[in-house]
Parts: structure tokens; sequence; C-alpha cells
């Protein structure tokens, strides 16, 4: 059965200890929907992993293993190996991390692991700092975001560096399927999801999720700022297939950075310079997208 | 005058108030899917939304966003909130088309 096109099941159940609003906890239970029952989920240290699983409860209705920080990927892994001996081709095996564990802990692991070609999907959901520990930055912080460990201050207003760009590293792998995706189309996120687990090899999907009290942002927004992020191309919806790149979702009209900025606590230190800056920096990361969309710019080795 | 521990509990370091040790299970493996459901995170609201049946017209927003899946559906195809889970976050108050959810504030 099926509810507007998702799956009625929940496989993620309610009682979860997410904060009211959570985005990740909205995506962890749409991905798991489109994935199914048939699939084994490796989960990385971070606010998911906390909150679903409160010993001795789980919100998880499937086969679930609580892993490290670093090494998600690498359970996969094991996990599709241990399938493998056992002639199980069928059931889909999905590491999932926080923007912490993907983009900066367990980025070596996630990197091996696609380098053994194991076929799994890997989907990191980026709320855009280290919020389970009391956001602290991390190398998916968006610039001049305010974090506990880069905070506005009169001589440097927040985080200082671009935000690290794991799709096209991991596409750089030669990984046949990457994505990003958001709370702000939940069809979209399904397909996605449902694209990669059908490829024989290693996907990764990079999944967009506002946190309530590391954005500072009221709860019932979450969705708002989520789709304003897209409209304002701070998060574009894209696929690279076959090393192609392809919009899956377009902004009819670009709306400015400034609209996406001014909804949330994290960035109210900044001044008009600063946004002027932010939205250059928006401009140039979607100009590039846009030069090479429709191109092969990424080799496909799995 | 300082309480003195019964030989049991100064074997277990544990004193009247504890419930006792938590005992593991081998490799701290649960086994019962989605038992979270025995926890009620329906106290944790500060405001309530609250459905208006006559003007719902079934579209589904509010169940598919909703992060707890706190709303469900009933027979006549409308949605309901599952008070016993909805967290109060109104997402589904903002997102609601024609404006069937409204909210106040929760009375405990």
């Amino acid at each position: 059965m099926a509810i507007i096109g998702f799956e009625e099941k929940e496989f993620f159940a309610s009682g979860h200890r997410a904060c009211a609003g959570c985005g990740e906890a909205l995506a962890l239970r749409h991905i798991m929907k489109a994935a199914g029952e048939k699939t084994i989920v490796a989960m990385a240290t971070g606010c998911m992993e906390v909150v679903s699983t409160p010993y001795p409860e789980t919100a998880w209705k499937v086969p679930w293993v609580h892993c490290a920080f670093e090494n998600a990927a690498a359970v996969a892994s094991g996990v599709r190996a241990a399938l493998n001996m056992k002639g199980d081709k069928e059931t889909n095996v999905i590491a999932i991390g926080g923007d912490g564990a993907s983009f900066d802990i367990g980025f070596g692991a996630l990197s091996g692991a696609i380098e053994r070609g194991t076929k799994f999907l890997y989907i990191a959901t980026d709320n855009e700092a280290y919020m389970n520990t009391g956001i602290q930055r991390s190398g998916a912080t968006f610039p001049y975001a305010a974090t506990t460990t880069s905070p506005a201050g009169k001589i440097i207003p927040g985080k200082q560096q671009p935000k690290k760009p794991l799709p096209f590293i991991v596409a750089s792998h030669g990984v046949k399927y990457v994505a990003s995706a958001s709370v702000a189309n939940l069809p979209d996120l399904k397909a996605k999801v449902q694209k990669a687990l059908k490829v024989n090899g290693p996907t990764f999907l990079h999944v967009y999720v506002p946190c309530i009290p590391g954005w500072k942002i009221d709860s019932s927004t979450t969705i708002e700022i989520a789709r304003k992020a897209v409209e304002t191309n701070v998060f574009p919806l894209y696929e690279i297939e076959d090393g192609v790149l392809k919009f899956t979702q377009k902004p009819a009209e670009k709306k400015q950075v400034e609209s996406y900025l001014i909804m949330q606590g994290r960035f109210k230190h900044l001044t008009p310079e600063l946004v002027k800056k932010i939205q250059g920096y928006v401009d140039a990361r979607f100009a590039f997208l846009e030069g090479i969309e429709g191109k092969k710019c990424f080799d496909v080795l799995y | 005058m300082k309480k003195q521990k019964t030989k049991e509990q100064a074997q277990s370091g544990i004193s009247k108030t504890c419930p006792g040790p938590m005992v593991f299970s081998k490799g701290a493996v649960i086994s019962e899917p989605g038992s979270t459901m025995k926890y009620k995170t329906g106290n944790w609201r500060t405001y309530k939304p609250v459905i208006e049946r006559a003007k719902c017209i079934k579209c589904g927003i509010c169940w598919a966003n909703c992060p707890d899946a706190a709303i469900k559906k009933d027979s006549d195809g409308t949605f309901i909130v599952d008070y016993d889970y909805c967290k109060g976050c109104l997402i589904c108050d903002k997102l609601c088309p024609v404006k069937a959810i409204s909210h106040g504030v929760e009375q405990k």
C-alpha cells in the first residue's frame, strides 16, 4: 500500500528521540520507505545513531548495525561480503553517516569501501556540523556559519573555509551513481535511493537535512528552509550518472541567498558585505555545476 | 546518623534507590524491532496541532513530512494526529495547503 506514492509501512518507528522537527529523522524515514524491508543498515556514530537506539530500544525495523564514527562503510563492506558468501544477491546494504562521519572521520573507510567495489549505497546526511556533540564545525559546514568551534566573533565571522565537495570526490573514485537529495523534495529522494540501490556497485547520496538546534531555527520551518536552499542554489539537486551531471530540479527563478540566510540563527551575525560574499560563493559553485552539466566529467570504474 | 549498607548492597555497590544493574543481552543485541514505540514522545509537546477533518482534502502532505511518523491515515481517508508520539514541531501546520491544521499551546 502506498500513500501519495510513498510506502505506507514505517521501517523507522515513532518514539525515537530526535528533536521535534528533525530533518534528518524525516530523511531516514523516507530513505527506509524507499529501500524497503530487505535492507541491512550500518550506521556511523552521530545524532541518528543515538536517537534511534536508546538501549534496550530501537526505532529500526530492519537489521541495523551500530558502528563507530569512522567505519560505517567498512562494516557495510563486511556485511556485503557475508551476504555474498550466503549467495544473497537481493538484500540492500546501506551505510549511513552524518556529515561529520562522512566528510571527515569516516572518509577513509568510505573511500576504501568504494575502491573495493562494494555493492552498497552510502548516504551522507548533511546538517552541516557535528550536532550530536553540540554543534562543532565539520568539513561540510557552510561558510560563515557560526558553530561552537567556529564562533562568530568581531574579527572572524564564523567558519572561514568552503564546504568540502564530497560528492565530486566520491564521483572521482569512478562511482556509477552519485546524487544530491533533500527533504525539500521527498519524491526525488525516493527515486534516487531506489535508483542507487539498483546499481551493481558502490553508490553515494548526499542528503540535505536541516537541524533545529544547530541552525537555530524554528521546528516548524524544516521543510521551508530545505526548499529555500534548493531555490537559492545553496543546495542544488542533481545526479551524476555514468559520469554525467544532470539537474533533477532546477529553480524556475533563482532567489537571492539572503532569503535563505535570514531564516537561520547561525547566520544572524552576517553583514551585507558577507551576504554578498556568500552570494558570490553560491553563484560560483552553481556556475561550475552548470558548466559541467550534460558532459562526461568523471570516469566510471565500477 | 550514617546509614549502614546491607551486606548485599555493599557487595554489588548499589544503593536502595538504584533500580539495579542493566543486564545486557549477548552483543547488546536488541531483538525487538521498532521497540521505541514503547516510549511515548507525546509529552515533549509544547504546541498541539489539530487537524480540522471537515477541511482536510486528504492530500497526505502532513503525513509525508512528519519526522515522527505521528500522523495516521484514518478509514475515511483524512489524516489524524497520533498524540502519543507527536512532538509538536508544527511542520504539518506550516505545510497544510488548505490550512486545515491549527495549533494551540498544549494543556497539561
